[in-house]
């Protein structure tokens, strides 16, 4: 277990490293940061001055370090637009992201697993075809659109939720429903495909030879084999989702990370894209890594792997 | 037959079949299948692969596949009929009263937990046990089956345990219970033939010390002729013949159990450089319904009458004997209806 967690972190730590230099790259990426610095109507003299100031005219690698050293002391740069370290501007917007993060996922799963259960244990049954219907048009449903429809329902028509803001948990759970039911589809899909197929293992058969109980069978016996697909999917997931929440915050006016990234995109706020970016990355690698710890301890073959 | 010789019967079944539908009809894999067995008896159920007989252990058991449905006349367990009594009272007496050891040793135990852990859940699933009680009996029962270290082996997981161990873990669970009968489907099947002798030979030691009901199913005549004690043979979804390991083996009366026998060697018996025997033809498909002997194909002995309508299970001149085939049998009634004429 310790080869393997090592293993795994070792992996972490190269991806991040990597991740690191493309969102140190990105300055370049979008031009001549110098020019961009200087403003429009600068003059020559005006961008070496900046290309100095900053510490453009070194040799890209020398940058490269004396950044991350930066990074990994938690300086992130400096926001021109906001004049402020970026890091305490990211790091204040954070836990709202994570939070909405957190909820969109809780209610993926719950709506999720749940719904594959059952419709594994009665495959083609009218069950199975409405988790399949759920399915199809969460699949079929951009998230922004049905965020707009939600607002419409639930905030205008019936007036039961907050449209925008974070000011309590009721603020939440629009949000979250809008994030969430995105990951549902492919958790759902999963789920039942991976119970189908636990379910018809020689094992399932012995549990049931005990005597052992059908809830004992379907949730310690089978599930806990099914779920673990489902583990490594909803990391990636819960990665992209909180690249959705640009959009979901957005709608919402929820004072994010994802709001802060939209802001900076049209403020053209360099250092705190490139910020933000590397924030995003740590946490995709972060949650790679624990559900890969995860599955480690539901499966005691990952763990000699 | 006397009263004292009904208590030592642990299972009784009559007539029981199995239907499952497929998309060319009515697949009947197990039709009128009766069989019984006593306290510390061993009943060998042989038979060709398909003929019915690990189905047959899976209605037993009420784990046949949902789309399979079962229906028969009687089913006693030590008296108590244990057929349609409905999915909770059936797990209440799996697992205790009944267990079964499967022929996939490798893929019968949940990759997930330790050993120890369903080893315990079996007893503590069936019995009002501590925890600790539960691992004691598991540690007791790890080293009956001839596991060392057994209490270490308990935090082991099944990915860590060789194939012959994992069956050994397999028996132990099926006896966490003390159960009545235990049924072993094809249990040696999967593993090393140095290791299927020893599993055998304690299969056969346990049944004799537990006084347990065993049936035991397999293809394999030489593990018959070892620790039967009574023989079925099936043929094609039905048992054509039944009686002592010794009239099966000495005096077979169906052409089927004849022509099974000429295909092993036997020492002493066969000689050296003949060849040894071989059933023609291949078994019947059994969708739909069929009349007659379902052996009158490939039966070198077959004639017209074989063709037409049900046969019986009749008894033949030996006590206990008795076979499914008009050429063998004496004038009486049918098996079925004379109660404990089988034995």
């Amino acid at each position: 277990m310790l080869y393997y967690t090592l293993k795994r972190l070792g992996v972490a730590v190269l991806v991040a490293i990597t991740v690191s230099v493309l969102s140190f790259s990105m300055i370049y990426l979008s031009g001549d940061p110098a020019v961009a610095l200087a403003g429009e109507g600068a003059s020559n003299e005006d961008i070496e001055n900046v290309r100095r100031v900053y510490g453009f005219d070194r040799p890209i690698i020398l940058q490269y370090g004396s950044w991350l050293v930066q990074a990994l002391q938690g300086n992130l740069g400096h926001s021109n637009y906001l004049k402020a370290p970026v890091a305490s501007v990211i790091f204040e917007r954070l836990p709202t992201t994570m939070l909405l993060g957190a909820c969109s996922l809780a209610f993926a799963l719950l709506l999720a697993i749940p719904l594959g259960v059952v419709a594994a244990i009665k495959p083609n049954s009218i069950l199975d075809r409405i988790a399949l219907s759920v399915a199809v048009v969460g699949q079929a449903m951009p998230s922004f659109w049905f965020a707009l429809t939600l607002i419409l329902w639930l905030g205008i028509t019936w007036r039961l939720l907050p449209i925008t803001g974070t000011a309590s948990w009721k603020n939440f759970i629009m949000p979250s429903m809008a994030l969430g039911y995105y990951l549902t589809p492919a958790v759902m899909r999963l789920t039942r495909a991976g119970m189908l197929d636990v379910l018809s293992s020689d094992y399932i058969r012995t549990a049931r030879a005990k005597g052992l109980r059908p809830m004992t069978v379907l949730f310690k016996h089978a599930l806990r084999n099914a779920i673990i697909p489902v583990v490594s999917l909803a990391a990636v997931q819960f990665g992209f989702m909180l690249g959705g929440s640009i959009v979901i915050e957005t709608i919402f006016a929820i004072n994010g990370l994802g709001y802060l990234a939209w802001e900076s995109i049209q403020r053209a706020d360099l250092p705190m894209m490139q910020a933000i970016v590397l924030v995003l990355s740590i946490f995709y690698i972060l949650l790679t890594f624990l559900a890969d710890m995860l599955n480690a301890f539901l499966d005691p073959r990952i763990r000699v792997a | 037959m006397p009263e004292n010789s009904h208590s030592k019967r642990v299972l009784e079944v009559k007539r029981l079949n199995v239907e499952i539908p497929v998309p060319t009809g009515l697949l009947r894999p197990v039709q009128d299948v009766s069989l019984h067995v006593d306290r510390g008896e061993t009943l060998c159920v042989v038979g060709e692969s398909g003929c019915g007989k690990s189905l047959t252990s899976l209605a037993i058991m009420d784990l046949l596949p949902t789309k399979a449905k079962r229906a028969c006349d009687e089913m006693r367990l030590s008296g108590d009929t244990v057929f349609d009594i409905g999915e909770r009272a059936m797990s209440d007496i799996r697992g205790d009263r009944m267990s079964m050891i499967f022929q996939e040793p490798m893929t019968s135990l949940n990759p997930a937990y330790t050993i120890g852990n369903q080893l315990v859940e079996a007893l503590q699933r069936h019995r009002n046990v501590s925890k600790a009680q539960a691992r004691d009996r598991a540690i007791y029962l790890l080293e009956k089956v001839g596991i060392t270290a057994a209490a270490s082996r308990l935090g082991q997981y099944p990915h860590q345990l060789s194939g012959g161990l994992r069956q050994r873990v397999m028996i132990a669970m099926a006896l966490m219970c003390g159960p009545d009968l235990i049924i072993a489907d094809e249990p040696t099947t999967a593993l090393d033939v140095t290791i299927q002798a020893q599993i055998l030979h304690l299969l056969s030691d346990l049944q004799r010390e537990f006084q347990m009901g065993m049936i035991l199913i397999t293809h394999d005549l030489g593990v018959v002729a070892r620790i039967a004690d009574r023989v079925a043979v099936m043929y094609a979804g039905q048992v054509v013949e039944t009686g002592t390991a010794e009239q099966i083996f000495n005096a077979p009366q169906h052409p089927y159990t004849r022509g099974l026998l000429d295909c092993i060697p036997i020492p002493g018996k066969t000689k050296r450089g003949a060849r040894l025997g071989a059933i023609p033809g291949i078994v019947p498909s059994l969708v739909g319904h069929m009349s007659g002997c379902h052996f009158a194909s490939r039966c070198p002995q077959a004639h017209e009458g074989c063709e037409t309508g049900d046969i019986e299970l009749l008894p033949t001149a030996q006590p206990g004997h008795v076979c499914r085939c008009l050429l063998t049998q004496t004038p009486g009634t049918p098996v079925h209806e004379t109660e404990g004429a089988a034995s």
